[in-house]
């Protein structure tokens, strides 16, 4: 049974270990400045926590089997502990720790502690049940109001945003059910929510965040790859939960220009 | 190091700590498991009680970070896309202060009541003694007393709920209305609750249960009752005062 | 000095109950309480099995029509979510190990009578089993059970036009689980007074048993934490039936405006994780405790840093409190918060880290009998490694951009909780039913399932974590939508073909447990050889524990394997002379 019991763990530990080492299934491609740093923090946090979980279950495969009893065995040792090497391990695993954590915080503190530069391109992502909706200030830089009362979401585009026609400043926002942004230049987002809490989730950009009702959340991120990419939400909103999704398309700033004006000529 | 020394034959249970014995001193010596002695009952049901007050205080410390973050929380106005500040506290009316009042004198007529249950659980092995007298009966009852003034609290909460609804006040009006509904509320349930706690005592007098029972349960509702007229004051100094 | 009363109280303290109804139903005696605990716990579980046996299936085949059920569509699959997630949290991880077991042992480790609270403790059981009722009920009222996660966020669960289920279903999963916090509250109250005032004469703290520290720390934990969740609750309930906006801010759903104004919905969240938190810690204590102890007796040697243990679970007990924010990165909180969360997050690490060496030590020269409740407990140790090493990885923010939400949190969750805890409560079931029902449970059986569980459930959850880098979402009913999922479908495949034969592994096991109570072969008092005060007493213990006479106890609770003593082990009782451990 002792040799049952290694065996049995050690195959675990080997194959889960190979599809780990072999990114059978593996994060996307990254395709935002951010994910280099990302995935590489991964790496180092996956090696290193790699290493734990092998000598941790290979080390009680390996005693289940070595100590089993038999008539044979020795007795077994009559010890209590030892504050050393209690000392020692929670010393060590607290350097470990704590250690990955500051390790990865200047990442965090890039994407979240600093305000979107100057000159990002703007673009508010409104969540609802169970459709993403992108809206683009315009010529003006500014987002024109928005009205509860004038929410038609049947409508689609302007009307499900509760847009304000009326409001001078909303004259050229520009709302769509997909979202093109230039590459190599940071999108400010301001995510918001109508109805439930959603997540605006975009896997190749490593971007993720809530868009909560009554909160308008500012987040920035910088794509750096011509594509298209999928965008779920990442937070239980309901039963459509499963099928609200939309497409980022990362263009050449050109494109980008001439795909914004095309949207303003057909305001007209 | 450790060792085996048989100095004891193992039939012999040891009842000291003489020798080589290691018998850690326990605090609760005696037979304690049996649940027969009076202290050890009494010493039980407070410490029971004070755990059980760690339990309650948890909600309503709870109540009381979500009132504060309330208070703070600016909110979006969608039309506006403003951030604004949405909290106006409630005039809370008069009635409350009266209301504290016969709440606090409660908890005096709560203590004399404690006190009369003690003397009378004191008395008790005398009194059951055949041919021994020990004088008349206490005068007044006071927990008969208490459990009025309980009732005209939570008689005087309701009518304040009601001054409140006719000056505009509801429980969904503003945010404050809601947290005074709902602080004042929970207070009123778990008052609710020392007062049947009081009948039950009423009852167990009138039918002549062991004296020593009826202190415990007296002693134990008494500082229940405390930490309810202590934590009313905390709840009204916290929608007067934290602003 | 007794008096006629101090006499008769005693007398009734101590005499057995006649009569079937106050001896099975409304019994004040801490043994069957804890047998009606575990009992309203396996029917929890068959019940949370079920339903997630019926999510593998529609998520593999989302078109299926199944006999007597029909077609199960996207809501009717989240509503499968929360109650399978609620379910088993609550009436199975919550209420088999503490109210289960620790209200069977935790009185005679102590070497107790009985709890400190026998009417208390009576009706923390009944009121948990009116919260099973009530959560029950939620599948029958109309517009059905709520599909809102056990998790709850409003404004989904606040808003009864936010989805099917969110009617009165929604205000009986609050109620349910408002009344289940009322119990738990009851039942954290006997378990700390009867641990600090009625261990016998000699059973200092430091002498306890592992289990009692943790069923100790557990019931510390639900006391300050199911007061939070309560409170929660009826903020909610306010908010769906008295229009209070302590939730929810201005709303719009489909176009129609919902009469709120001003509410957080993070505000929730700071409640519900600030008990949340601490619940799974409820969850896995327990199953720590035990571990230890198994592994201490079926190694034949003490535990290996007896003290450490005990300050890795009072350590875990109290930074548990102060990491809830780490469920709430993505939320819109202020990432400063966020960064103190994650150092606290990953300083409970530590602790738990600092267990497993402990375990590991213990093994490892020792003579190591791999009987069924070892095994289970070995398994634990695997299980919580494996479980344990992905929490760094979502305790880092940074990380937890791209696996907030994902498999990978389900995988990681589910090892711990949903095996490793459960692998505890096996363990337990093997390990005392000899002192339960008199007889032993079937060995061979018990190995059948200990390998079809353990290798189905790492056959389940570990590909869950590659699932979830790859970025599939939780709480998906199907994964046609979307182009990127699409090339994970195999491997849910393979996940749901082992649920299939992992749930039909635990057949073998209730079939056991009944079998035995009948047929198992008889056990002796001590079948396991093992020192602590459950051992010295008659099998099934009598009524009020030892019959009539109250331990002292001389040694602390893992003396194995002392040298020159005439058996490998010392009871707690034996006056023989033993260093001070």
């Amino acid at each position: 049974m002792g040799l049952v019991v290694l065996i049995v763990i050690w195959l675990i530990t080997f194959i889960s270990t190979y599809f780990f080492i072999a990114k059978t299934w593996w994060l996307p491609t990254g395709a935002s400045a951010a994910a280099a740093g990302i995935d590489h923090h991964f790496a180092t946090t996956y090696l290193l926590m790699g290493i734990v979980f092998v000598a941790a279950q290979l080390s009680l495969g390996y005693f289940a089997w070595k100590y089993r009893e038999r008539p044979s065995s020795p007795p077994a040792r009559y010890v209590h502990g030892n504050n050393m090497l209690e000392i020692v391990w929670t010393v060590l695993t607290a350097i470990l720790f704590i250690g990955l954590n500051l390790m990865s915080s200047s990442i965090w503190a890039s994407e979240r502690f600093r305000p979107a530069e100057a000159g990002a391109t703007q673009v508010e992502v409104t969540g609802m049940q169970f459709q993403w909706y992108f809206r683009y200030p315009g010529a003006d830089g500014k987002f024109g109001a928005t009205k509860p009362e004038l929410i038609d979401a049947s409508a689609g585009g302007e009307s499900a945003l509760g847009l304000d026609t009326s409001d001078p400043v909303a004259k050229d926002d520009v709302v769509t059910g997909t979202m093109y942004v230039p590459v190599n230049r940071e999108v400010e987002l301001i995510l918001r929510a109508h109805d439930v809490i959603h997540s605006f989730f975009i896997p190749n950009m490593r971007f993720k965040q809530d868009a909560v009702p009554g909160l308008a959340i500012h987040m920035h991120f910088t794509p750096i790859t011509i594509g298209d990419y999928e965008v779920t939400c990442a937070e239980l909103c309901g039963l459509g939960h499963y099928k609200m999704h939309g497409m980022l398309k990362v263009v050449s700033q050109d494109e980008f220009d001439k795909w914004l004006a095309a949207r303003e000529a057909e305001k007209q | 190091m450790a060792s085996y020394t048989p100095t004891v034959s193992i039939d012999e249970p040891r009842t000291s700590t003489g020798g080589n014995g290691v018998l850690p001193p326990s605090r609760y010596d005696g037979d304690d498991s049996g649940s027969h002695f009076f202290d050890t009952r009494l010493r039980r049901a407070r410490l029971g009680l004070v755990v059980g007050l760690t339990g309650i205080a948890m909600i309503f410390i709870s109540f009381t970070s979500a009132y504060i973050v309330r208070q703070g929380l600016p909110t979006l106005d969608p039309r506006t896309n403003l951030l604004l500040h949405d909290w106006f506290p409630v005039p809370l009316p008069r009635l409350l202060l009266i209301n504290t009042v016969v709440l606090l004198i409660s908890s005096i007529t709560m203590e004399l009541a404690r006190r009369q249950t003690a003397r009378k659980a004191a008395l008790a092995q005398l009194a059951s003694l055949h041919g021994v007298s020990v004088g008349a009966k206490e005068g007044i009852s006071w927990l008969a007393l208490t459990v009025v003034l309980g009732l005209s609290f939570l008689a005087g909460q309701w009518m304040t709920w009601r001054e409140l609804a006719v000056s505009g006040f509801y429980v969904a009006s503003s945010p404050s209305s809601s947290f005074v509904y709902l602080l004042t509320g929970m207070h009123g349930v778990h008052l609710l609750g020392g007062v049947v706690a009081l009948l039950i005592a009423g009852v167990a007098s009138v039918l002549r249960r062991a004296a020593d029972s009826q202190f415990i349960l007296m002693d134990v509702t008494g500082w229940y009752w405390h930490f309810m007229a202590l934590l009313w004051l905390y709840i009204l100094c916290l929608l007067e005062f934290a602003h | 000095m007794a008096t006629r009363e101090f006499a008769a109280h005693e007398a009734h303290a101590h005499a057995a109950p006649q009569g079937f109804i106050r001896k099975w139903v409304f019994s004040l005696d801490h043994k069957v309480i804890g047998l009606q605990y575990y009992f309203l716990a396996l029917t929890a579980v068959l019940v949370g099995m079920f339903l997630s046996l019926l999510m593998r299936i529609h998520l593999i085949w989302p078109n299926i029509t199944l006999p007597l059920l029909g077609e199960i569509k996207p809501e009717t699959y989240l509503t499968l979510v929360t109650m399978h997630g609620t379910i088993m949290v609550f009436f199975v991880l919550t209420t088999a190990p503490q109210g289960g077991f620790g209200n069977y042992f935790l009185p005679i480790q102590i070497g107790a009578a009985d709890m400190a609270f026998p009417v208390l403790n009576m009706l923390s059981f009944w009121v948990t089993a009116l919260a099973f009722v009530v959560m029950l009920g939620a599948f029958f009222v109309t517009g059905g059970a709520p599909l809102h996660g056990w998790t709850g966020y409003p404004p989904l669960s606040a808003v009864p036009s936010a989805g099917p289920g969110e009617g009165p279903g929604a205000d009986m999963w609050i109620i349910s689980i408002a009344l289940f916090c009322i119990g738990a509250l009851m039942s954290a109250l006997n378990f700390i007074t009867t641990t600090l005032d009625m261990r016998a004469k000699g059973m200092s703290m430091m002498r306890m048993p592992l289990t009692c520290w943790a069923w100790f720390i557990t019931a510390i934990l639900g006391l300050l934490a199911f007061g939070v969740l309560f409170s929660a609750g009826i903020l909610l309930l306010l908010d769906r039936n008295a229009g209070t906006s302590f939730y929810v801010p201005l709303t719009v759903f489909s176009g129609q405006i919902v009469a709120h104004k001003g509410g957080s919905p993070l505000l929730w969240q700071h409640l519900f994780w600030f008990f949340g938190h601490p619940e799974v810690y409820i969850a896995i204590l327990p199953a720590m405790g035990l571990c230890s102890q198994l592994v201490s007796v079926f190694s034949r040697k003490p535990i290996f840093g007896y003290k450490a243990m005990v300050y890795a679970m009072l350590s875990i007990g109290l930074l548990g409190f102060m990491v809830w924010g780490h469920h709430m990165f993505m939320s819109g909180m202020s990432p400063y918060s966020a960064f103190a969360f994650s150092i606290m997050t990953m300083a409970i690490g530590v602790p738990s880290a600092i267990k497993t060496f402990n375990w590991l030590g213990t093994l490892w020269g020792g003579r190591i009998r791999l009987v069924s409740p070892m095994l289970f407990a070995i398994g634990f140790v695997s299980l919580f490694v494996s479980g344990g090493i992905s929490g760094p990885f979502l305790a880092q923010p940074t990380l937890d951009i791209p696996l907030h939400d994902t498999a990978f949190v389900t995988g990681h969750f589910h090892l711990i909780m949903g095996v490793a805890s459960i692998f505890g409560i096996f363990a337990a079931t093997y390990y005392w039913f000899p002192k339960m029902f008199g007889r032993m449970m079937n060995e061979s059986l018990a190995r059948w399932h200990f390998w079809l569980t353990f290798v189905g459930t790492y056959c389940i959850f570990m590909p869950m974590h590659y699932a979830g880098m790859a970025g599939q979402p939780r709480r998906y009913s199907q994964f046609t939508e979307l182009h990127y999922l699409e090339k994970l479908i195999p491997l849910n495949t393979f996940i749901t073909f082992a649920a299939f034969v992992t749930i039909s592994a635990q057949l073998i096991f209730v079939f056991n447990l009944f079998w035995s109570m009948k047929y198992g072969k008889k056990a002796s008092d001590n079948p396991w050889e093992a020192t602590t005060l459950e051992w010295t007493t008659a099998t099934p213990p009598p009524h009020d524990n030892f019959g009539g006479h109250t331990p002292v106890v001389y040694n602390g609770p893992y003396e194995y394997g002392v040298p020159g003593a005439p058996r490998d082990y010392v009871m707690q009782t034996d006056p023989t002379t033993v260093a001070a451990h």
